[in-house]
């Protein structure tokens, strides 16, 4: 059976797009899936850097479009995980270097021999943004719970549903569930009420992002963080399974009380 | 509202969540059907005229803006309405447009 190709985009920048494609394809590789994280933003990769794989770098996905390495050549396996390959970005080279029709002919490739393909789609609408949908059989669009990324992931979605490809599906990202409680950040269901839009994942703020990608070690190769967590249960939606949604966060705890008590 | 503004009754000022959402409902439907402020104002200023042969309104406080509900964009007119003008002269006016018919604008 051929894989599923599955990009990850936003609109805005910044927003998680390129940690997202790094976990969920850790999480699903943890579940015994083959996996290709494709880095489609051209100039400026970082795929490479957050899956901790960039020393590794030989080949990337312009020299196989141009046909100076043999995909094989140019996919770098993780060595934690068998099943999970990462096949990096140009650096030197423009978006332009690429085009829609040999982004669908190397994602269709890549299909035969995985059963996911991760594209990390860069930011923005232009050129790279095309790439990267172009190939895709679903569309993932991550989004903080913010106004200007909202606005930004509307756009998007309306370019997506406007295509021929299914509709697109949701990952909320960097929620914070203490200032969900105060009234001071969106929730989840204020979000997906202005985007009328299906849900895959709600991750909340987690400071083991950030020290998981100073060392190159995706939080979801363990379980153990609340980030790591919650991309497992993506990836488990992925795979089908019907996972409910946490509530995120516990009820106010002592020390948020007694904080609330004295704000303002 | 957070839990202790709850407690003591305090009046919260409006959360920023709510307002985000607010702003976001408001700049999406603009975003989503292209139409500006502009043209927000200049449909407001054609509705009054329009409105006014017929009804006296509060022109201050005509609202017009674009609302995103789940079910698509809408047009939402807010117009206070004062009283009916008085019949006989819509009906004067009526008479007089039928003696020097206007062609119809595009």
């Amino acid at each position: 059976m051929p894989g599923r190709i599955i990009t990850i985009t936003s609109g805005k920048g910044g927003v998680g797009k390129t940690t997202a494609t790094a976990n969920i394809g850790v999480a699903l590789a943890r579940r015994g899936q083959r996996v290709a994280c494709v880095d489609a933003d051209i100039g400026l990769r970082n795929l490479d850097v957050v899956m901790g794989l960039e020393n590794r770098i030989v080949y990337d996905l312009v020299d196989v479009v141009e046909e100076r390495a043999r995909l094989r050549q140019a996919l770098i396996k993780d060595k934690r995980l068998p099943e999970l390959q990462l096949l990096p970005a140009a650096q030197t080279r423009e978006k332009s270097a690429v085009n829609e029709k040999q982004m669908i002919k190397l994602c269709n490739d890549l299909k035969k021999e995985f059963d996911f393909v991760l594209i990390d789609s860069p930011a923005g609408i232009e050129l790279g943004f095309k790439n990267s949908i172009a190939p895709a059989d679903q569309v993932v669009i991550v989004v903080t719970p913010e106004v200007s990324a909202v606005r930004d992931a509307d756009r998007v979605i309306g370019l997506v549903e406007a295509s021929d490809k299914p509709a697109p599906k949701l990952i909320i990202n960097r929620l914070r569930p203490a200032m969900v409680r105060r009234g001071e950040m969106m929730d989840t269901a204020d979000v997906l009420e202005v985007l009328a839009i299906e849900l895959l994942g709600i991750v909340p703020e987690d400071e083991t992002i950030i020290t998981s990608t100073n060392k190159g070690q995706p939080v979801a190769l363990e379980d153990r963080t609340a980030a790591g967590a919650a991309f497992t249960r993506i990836a488990r939606r992925l795979l089908g399974e019907d996972v409910p949604f946490p509530i995120l966060g516990d009820s106010p705890g002592l020390l948020d009380r007694f904080a609330n008590l004295f704000r303002r | 509202m957070d839990f202790w503004s709850r407690i003591f009754g305090r009046p919260s000022q409006k959360d920023s969540a709510d307002v985000a959402k607010q702003r976001l409902q408001l700049v999406l439907a603009q975003d989503r059907t292209n139409i500006s402020p502009e043209t927000l104002n200049l449909l407001k200023d054609e509705m009054i005229a329009v409105i006014s042969r017929r009804v006296e309104i509060d022109q201050v406080n005509v609202h017009v803006s674009m609302t995103h509900t789940p079910q698509g964009e809408r047009l939402v007119a807010n117009i206070p309405v004062i009283r009916a003008r008085a019949p006989a002269r819509a009906t004067a006016e009526r008479a007089k447009r039928t003696r020097t018919p206007r062609p119809a604008r595009a």
